[in-house]
């Protein structure tokens, strides 16, 4: 299996956040998890992107234990991540942005800095091209050199996108992508989601727009205070009857839109 | 490419003036002052690389100074080793400690990494003044040697004193520019914008913090040898935390984060506290204010506020084309 978490459980003093769960991903395929707020969603990225240790279970990625490492060798392994508040170095260019985020695949120290060394400037080559390359990904040329201050929302949510591809991921964390922009935007970002995955890159979301997941989604994973309660396609977790008790209350009618 | 000529330009005629500084001049008093200038400029630099950087205030930068000053006042005087070996050896001695406070030291965060070095900065003066035996306390070392040769050049004149600082003041900066302008300078101000992000990007935080706070105490060494070397006598005062919280001073005014600003604010508060020096200990109350408003409306100090400006502009200038380019969009989409 491409990725999977076994029985994984996170517990803050006597509250579990996650129990006990167990999911997998297919290498290239689109999974979202979605549950009402506080059902530690959240938590579940900061597991599996070892930002918080683990409590109990297993977490694999590519036949590789990746339950005790830290985050920036979880990162290296190919697992990139956004946050659900856009976290982007706001100070710095759209360029600067992305230009970092291929730090990992370098290896120029302090030697080739102060000696501007081949070593130095292939990478340096390598990090601009990789950011170009992927801010063509999410088609942000047009504000390449603008500072991050000044770019809108819509902007921002595609920036991030870009910071996790320059890392060269094989697997994207992707905490609610598309709060806080509107339909016509949701359905850009939608698209470039199904992009990534048609280029290879399996993409994990977190998100409550039913409307795109609904579409969206090869896979989607519920939880509810903490446990998975339902896994399977969308349409039938649409006729779970556990799931529309616990989060989408009562019947739905949630329309379905194409991409 | 106009903006870049206008730098280059710029340094360069700022070096061709501190070269051609003492031939003009022939003022002993001036030129002791800007030699001492130089040499502050080289701690402040370092202290701007983990401060401003990387965004960690170290408050042991003094005590990083007074190892590099002791290290070579010791090596000369009481193991009689020559002159530059000396300054090499207290300069790796300077890193190395800093290496050993910085693996403890950076596991602590902002404030706690604040109140953690200026614990090692207290500890350091302590050691100093105590340490009888070795140090010489409150007496100090005295006889410290000058600058040996190297080859047929001599470093007995004042003249000779102030191209060595200011050849290592040059060294000092075209090191940290190569730095600032490389992977590893963004990987730097990447750790200060956000450290969460830089974790999850892949970058290990403990490895580069190590990396910039001993080479933060490098050149906190460097320039406590130099000064040992120049001044001839040191006490243990200049381990003193207020030391730390001068050249803390000198980093604000000039502008905390920016190349320049080291240099600048170190020349413009030091000629300042020398200019108002008939107002004795009451310079402080014309110093206090300035420095309070200073950081209440000018934050990134003075070479920041002038690169703040020129961004500022180029963002208006950015955002007006934006706006022009969307009103001819809807023109065509009208039309």
């Amino acid at each position: 299996m491409f990725f999977e978490t076994k029985k994984i459980t996170k517990r803050f003093g006597g509250l579990a956040a996650v129990e006990d769960v167990s999911v997998s991903f297919e290498k290239g395929s689109i999974t979202a998890i979605i549950g009402p707020n506080g059902a530690g969603k959240s938590t579940f990225f900061n597991l599996i992107s070892g930002i918080h240790p683990i409590t109990s279970g297993k977490v694999l990625f590519k036949d590789n234990d990746i339950t005790k490492m830290p985050p920036q060798q979880i990162a290296r392994l190919g697992i990139g991540r956004t946050f659900q508040t856009t976290n982007l170095f706001e100070q710095s260019s759209v360029l600067d942005n992305v230009l970092i985020g291929h730090r990992l695949r370098t290896k120029s120290g302090i030697w080739d800095a102060i000696f501007r060394t081949a070593r130095e400037k292939e990478e340096e080559k390598q990090s601009y091209e990789k950011a170009i390359q992927a801010l063509e990904f999410v088609e942000l040329m047009n504000v390449v050199e603008h500072p991050v201050s000044l770019i809108s929302q819509e902007e921002k949510k595609r920036l991030a996108f870009a910071l996790a591809l320059a890392t060269d991921p094989e697997m994207v964390l992707l905490d609610e992508p598309a709060a806080g922009v509107n339909p016509d935007e949701t359905d850009g970002l939608a698209y470039l989601m199904r992009k990534m995955a048609d280029h290879g890159i399996t993409v994990c979301l977190i998100e409550h727009k039913m409307p795109m997941i609904m579409s969206l989604a090869d896979k989607i994973v519920v939880l509810n205070h903490g446990k998975k309660i339902a896994e399977g396609p969308p349409d039938e977790i649409r006729q779970n009857e556990a799931v529309i008790q616990a989060y989408l209350g009562g019947e739905v009618h949630a329309p379905v839109k194409q991409y | 490419m106009s903006n870049l000529l206008s730098k280059r330009t710029m340094i360069m005629v700022l070096s061709c003036v501190a070269i051609l500084f003492p031939l003009v001049f022939q003022n002993m008093y001036l030129l002791q002052l800007l030699t001492l200038v130089f040499i502050w400029s080289i701690a402040v630099y370092g202290f701007n690389i983990i401060s401003g950087y990387v965004g960690y205030l170290s408050l042991a930068h003094a005590g990083f100074f007074a190892i590099g000053a002791y290290g070579v006042g010791l090596l000369t005087t009481k193991a009689g080793l020559p002159y530059w070996l000396s300054l090499f050896l207290a300069v790796v001695i300077t890193a190395l400690a800093g290496a050993l406070v910085g693996v403890i030291a950076l596991r602590t965060k902002s404030h706690f990494f604040a109140i953690y070095t200026m614990c090692v900065g207290v500890i350091i003066y302590l050691l100093i003044d105590k340490w009888d035996s070795l140090t010489g306390g409150v007496r100090g070392l005295i006889g410290i040697s000058a600058p040996g040769n190297i080859g047929p050049i001599t470093f007995d004149t004042l003249t000779s004193q102030y191209y060595l600082a200011l050849s290592f003041l040059a060294l000092t900066i075209f090191i940290c520019y190569r730095i600032v302008h490389s992977l590893l300078g963004r990987t730097f101000i990447a750790i200060r914008n956000s450290e969460e992000l830089a974790k999850t990007i892949g970058i290990s935080i403990m490895k580069n913090q190590l990396l910039a706070f001993t080479l933060s105490a490098l050149f906190a060494g460097l320039s406590g040898a130099l000064y040992a070397s120049f001044i001839r006598f040191i006490g243990p005062q200049i381990s003193a935390i207020t030391v730390t919280f001068e050249m803390l001073m000198y980093l604000l005014v000039g502008g905390i984060g920016t190349l320049a600003g080291p240099l600048v604010g170190t020349l413009i508060v030091i000629s300042l506290t020398q200019s108002l020096q008939f107002l004795e200990e009451y310079r402080m109350l014309i110093f206090g204010p300035v420095v309070v408003l200073l950081v209440l409306y000018y934050p990134r100090g003075i070479t920041g506020s002038i690169e703040t400006f020129i961004q500022k502009r180029k963002q208006q200038k950015i955002s007006l084309r934006k706006e022009e380019h969307e009103v001819k969009r809807d023109v065509e989409e009208a039309g």
